[in-house]
């Protein structure tokens, strides 16, 4: 049977953009199809009824969604490139610190954004310990993976480059060379990497993208 | 295998420790049990698990594996000789760990969220989210089985222990709530497979019984201050 491969994604979202990357480090070939969440399809809805979110990868009419769960079945489906480690321990510490990124750094990172400026200072200050302790587990190494990005380095994407983005537009700095210079070369080097700049959003497009947001949140929110 | 090679850290209330332990008792691996004590963190927690300070944590060789769902898959892979905990089909895998990541990011809260809920309108938010759960868990459950006692077939796999391990405390809710919330009448599959799961060997001697989790539940109101007004 030939292989029929769909992605559904967002240009912006670093969830979608996190599977193509997946996808471009493997080679695999695949039919991408960009959504409008303010405006559905009915594809979407049907193959991910719960959640109605991008990502939605589709193999041979299968859905699969949430993206941490697509990257597995991508690295079990597709063995070519592997993106997770081969070892039990090294496997399970690399989902340890991918769920640490998507439940703590990522919660947190919203928070920034969206807190108070009274409030912000305090965010801020817990994000830089917990940006400290993830620099820990770079410890000497190119990449969260090694010498080669893997899993950990995927799910991070978001964290070098929408973060940035985010943090520019905000005007708070939190991975600074001076802070964090494990990370920031980390950040360097994962932005130089061919495949991974075909899967980040253009910046100019991106920077108006988030000050757009947050402009709407803040007239959502303004007192009367 | 020397019988300290593998310790879990947990506690016998605990759905999250009880993963780990029925996932070790599927793969008959023996593993000492070191029981923290409620309100108190022993130096073995702090120093294998600094970052989250939570249980369960299975430390194997010496080496700390921490975040349930992850020791799960960690048990299975290195005991990769006993009965596969996860299916073999990447698609089925991935079908599993969706509706465990569910169970725990939006099913179990809104669990929590009926004991904890202020005012009317809060609680029946979060009873609705509960039962809205069952009920996909019950379509879930018949899609999944294909007609045997399991989300995983003829033996519980990993939907089962992710679920499973809610089921003590379902019960407890069902007490103190006064509401029948695994209901035969609306989710007659569940209440099937939940008779099953709790009879299973593996599980049985780590399912805590229902009198005894209401008294600690009870402990535990007492140790949580009062929300603020």
């Amino acid at each position: 049977m030939a292989e029929e491969l769909k992605l559904y994604g967002t240009w912006v979202s670093p969830f979608s953009r996190r599977v193509e990357l997946a996808l471009k480090l493997k080679g695999i070939p695949y039919e991408y199809i960009e959504e409008d969440l303010h405006n559905k399809s009915p594809d979407l809805i049907k193959y991910n009824p719960i959640h109605q979110k991008v990502p939605v990868l589709v193999h041979n009419g299968k859905p699969i969604v949430e993206s941490l769960v697509i990257l597995e079945y991508i690295d079990e489906t597709w063995k070519n490139n592997p993106i997770l480690p081969q070892d039990p321990y090294q496997r399970a510490l690399a989902r340890f610190w991918a769920k640490f990124i998507e439940e703590k750094i990522l919660p947190l990172a919203m928070k920034v954004t969206n807190s108070e400026e009274k409030e912000k200072e305090k965010v801020v200050v817990e994000m830089f310990q917990l940006m400290k302790v993830l620099e820990g587990e770079l410890n000497g190494k190119d990449f969260f993976g090694g010498e080669s990005i893997g899993y950990v380095d995927i799910v991070a994407t978001i964290i070098a480059v929408w973060f940035q983005v985010t943090q520019e537009v905000i005007g708070v700095k939190i991975v600074s060379e001076e802070k964090f210079p494990v990370l920031f070369k980390w950040i360097e080097k994962l932005k130089s990497i061919d495949v991974v700049k075909e899967c980040i959003p253009p910046r100019d497009k991106h920077i108006t993208y988030v000050k757009a947001r947050i402009e709407a949140a803040l007239l959502k929110s303004a007192p009367n | 295998m020397a019988k300290s090679d593998v310790k879990v850290l947990g506690a016998w209330p605990s759905p999250f420790v009880m993963r780990a332990r029925i996932a070790l008792n599927i793969k008959s691996v023996d593993y000492e049990f070191l029981e923290e004590t409620l309100g108190s963190k022993s130096e073995l927690l702090l120093k294998s698990n600094p970052i989250h300070k939570k249980i369960p944590v299975l430390i194997h060789q010496d080496k700390p594996v921490c975040e349930s769902l992850i020791i799960v898959h960690y048990v299975d892979e290195v005991w990769s000789s006993g009965p596969s905990i996860l299916p073999s089909d990447p698609y089925d895998r991935a079908v599993a760990r969706f509706w465990a990541a569910y169970l725990d990011e939006k099913w179990f809260p809104s669990m929590r969220g009926m004991a904890s809920a202020q005012g009317e309108e809060a609680k029946k938010a979060a009873v609705d989210q509960f039962v809205e759960g069952l009920n996909l868990m019950e379509d879930a459950y018949v899609k999944l089985s294909k007609g045997k006692p399991f989300f995983g077939g003829d033996k519980i796999g990993y939907l089962d222990i992710a679920f499973g391990c809610f089921l003590a405390w379902l019960r407890v809710t069902e007490k103190t709530s006064g509401m029948k919330l695994l209901d035969e009448a609306r989710t007659p599959h569940l209440a099937k497979w939940a008779v099953s799961f709790c009879a299973d060997p593996a599980v049985k001697d780590v399912m805590p019984e229902t009198e005894k989790l209401a008294e600690f539940a009870k402990l535990l109101a007492k140790f949580k201050p009062a929300p603020p007004k």
